[in-house]
């Protein structure tokens, strides 16, 4: 925690993460290289779906980090709240379209991978919805922090939405479980057995942890982006 | 509980003085429900088969169109300065707020929803039981509706982007509001989805007047 609070210093911040981004970057690519490989090439194609199971190792870790970005939105969220930290309104700024970016990725391939295997590109089944309804979540955070002509206000506002969204994320996934219950309509296939093998697991991990080193890249990318964008906003025109 | 008192009394008294406002959001509410029949077409079975999740939806919009001014125009006249200002809890002042809200909103459209549904053919249990989760039901929107108020005061484009943060977070609502009328219909439990429809009701009494609360004191700044 002390670590984080000695972060929220923006140029402390930033000289950490010139620090870091190079070998991060370096680190992403590489494993990304070897990730593709495994997931691409050295992988068995799965005995039922043939190689429509290859977007699993994609499809996956996105729904996870999707997830996990909203957490770190709500995390963000209390530290601006709580200890009025500027770095955390300009990071929740960052990585809010990351998340999404995420969101929308898993959304994708699962409607790439559901046409050949359901049939449908798009069906009504509970997991599909909760994570729409998460990418919902996600735009209207977006869509608040960047309403305001004061971008401070934005942040306050948005962050106050991410805590409540938090509280309800678990209702509403509570309630489209119910819901698809109700309406089940004709059984769907279900992805997999009970275990998942080796050969498959392996490479699903690496992905993710692949992806997941993105997801910091890509956040801390933007929350330096984010930094210059505010001095600028902040700095007196010369006159 | 003077001032709660007070607030909400002053609320209704400038609806009172301008009933065309609540009007219009009724008229909204049956004409919307009206264009269902029309798009989709007259067959009887189907009508009263999505007559519950129609009138939902379109209560759902009505709310969430009379709360683009819930608070604005306290915040334009310097109202919601002197709430802020006030010795009493803003909380509570929220609370008031969105109460008058539900008084006229919330409640004509739960009242008037029935005679929309004898036009879908429901039948009469079925009538009784949309006015039930209708009157359980709409305090939550009236509350998170208020949250999504009180959150786009004096923002770029507010309505819409009210409708876009308040519209997920119905969807438990929403699903639990219909569903118990349609649960009625097939033989379903209609007293579990009306209590799980109060518990969310209660959920959202105990935690959107905070929210409110600092969303407004973040505007007054």
């Amino acid at each position: 925690m002390a670590d984080l609070h000695f972060l929220a210093n923006p140029a402390r911040f930033r000289r950490f993460s010139q620090r870091v981004l190079p070998s991060l970057a370096f680190a992403t690519v590489l494993m990304m290289a070897v990730g593709l490989y495994m997931a691409l090439i050295q992988s068995p194609p799965d005995y039922q779906q043939g190689d429509t199971v290859r977007i699993m190792f994609v499809h996956v870790p996105s729904a996870w980090l999707g997830m996990a970005g909203y957490a770190l939105l709500a995390g963000l969220g209390a530290s601006l709240l709580i200890w009025r930290h500027p770095l955390a309104a300009l990071m929740a700024r960052a990585s809010a379209p990351v998340g999404a970016g995420f969101c929308a990725v898993c959304l994708l391939t699962g409607s790439l991978w559901g046409r050949p295997m359901w049939g449908a590109y798009w069906v009504w089944d509970a997991r599909l919805t909760s994570m729409l309804l998460l990418f919902f979540l996600y735009l209207g955070h977006i869509a608040l922090s960047r309403a305001y002509d004061e971008p401070e206000r934005g942040d306050r506002a948005a962050a106050i939405l991410a805590l409540i969204g938090v509280i309800n994320l678990p209702i509403i996934k509570f309630s489209v479980d119910w819901w698809n219950t109700l309406h089940q309509p004709a059984s769907v296939a279900r992805l997999g057995g009970p275990s998942i093998h080796p050969s498959i697991l392996i490479p699903l991990l690496w992905m993710a942890a692949t992806l997941l080193l993105l997801f910091v890249l890509l956040v801390l990318l933007r929350t330096d982006t984010e930094i210059d964008r505010r001095r600028l906003e902040n700095a007196e025109p010369q006159s | 509980m003077s001032g709660f008192a007070a607030l909400v009394a002053r609320d209704l008294r400038l609806v009172w003085r301008r009933p065309g406002d609540v009007a219009v959001v009724l008229a909204f509410f049956v004409v919307a429900t009206t264009l269902f029949p029309l798009g989709i077409g007259p067959e009887a079975n189907v009508l009263a088969r999505i007559a519950a999740g129609v009138l939902w939806c379109a209560a759902l919009f009505a709310a969430l169109l009379s709360l683009d001014r819930l608070f604005a125009a306290d915040f334009e006249d310097g109202t919601l300065d002197l709430l802020l200002l006030a010795p009493w809890p803003l909380e509570l002042a929220a609370l008031a707020k969105c109460g008058a809200h539900w008084i006229v909103t919330g409640l004509p459209l739960a009242l008037l929803a029935p005679f929309l549904g004898v036009a879908f053919g429901l039948e009469p249990r079925a009538l009784l039981a949309l006015a039930a989760t209708l009157l359980v039901g709409t305090p939550t929107l009236s509350l998170i509706g208020g949250l999504a108020a009180a959150l786009t005061l004096g923002a770029r484009k507010s309505g819409a982007l009210l409708a876009l943060l308040a519209l997920p977070l119905c969807v438990p609502t929403l699903i639990f509001g219909a569903g118990a009328v349609e649960a009625l219909a097939t033989g379903g439990d209609f007293g579990a989805h009306l209590a799980v429809l109060a518990a969310l009701a209660l959920v959202a009494l105990a935690t959107t007047p905070w929210a409110i609360a600092a969303a407004l004191r973040q505007a007054g700044e």
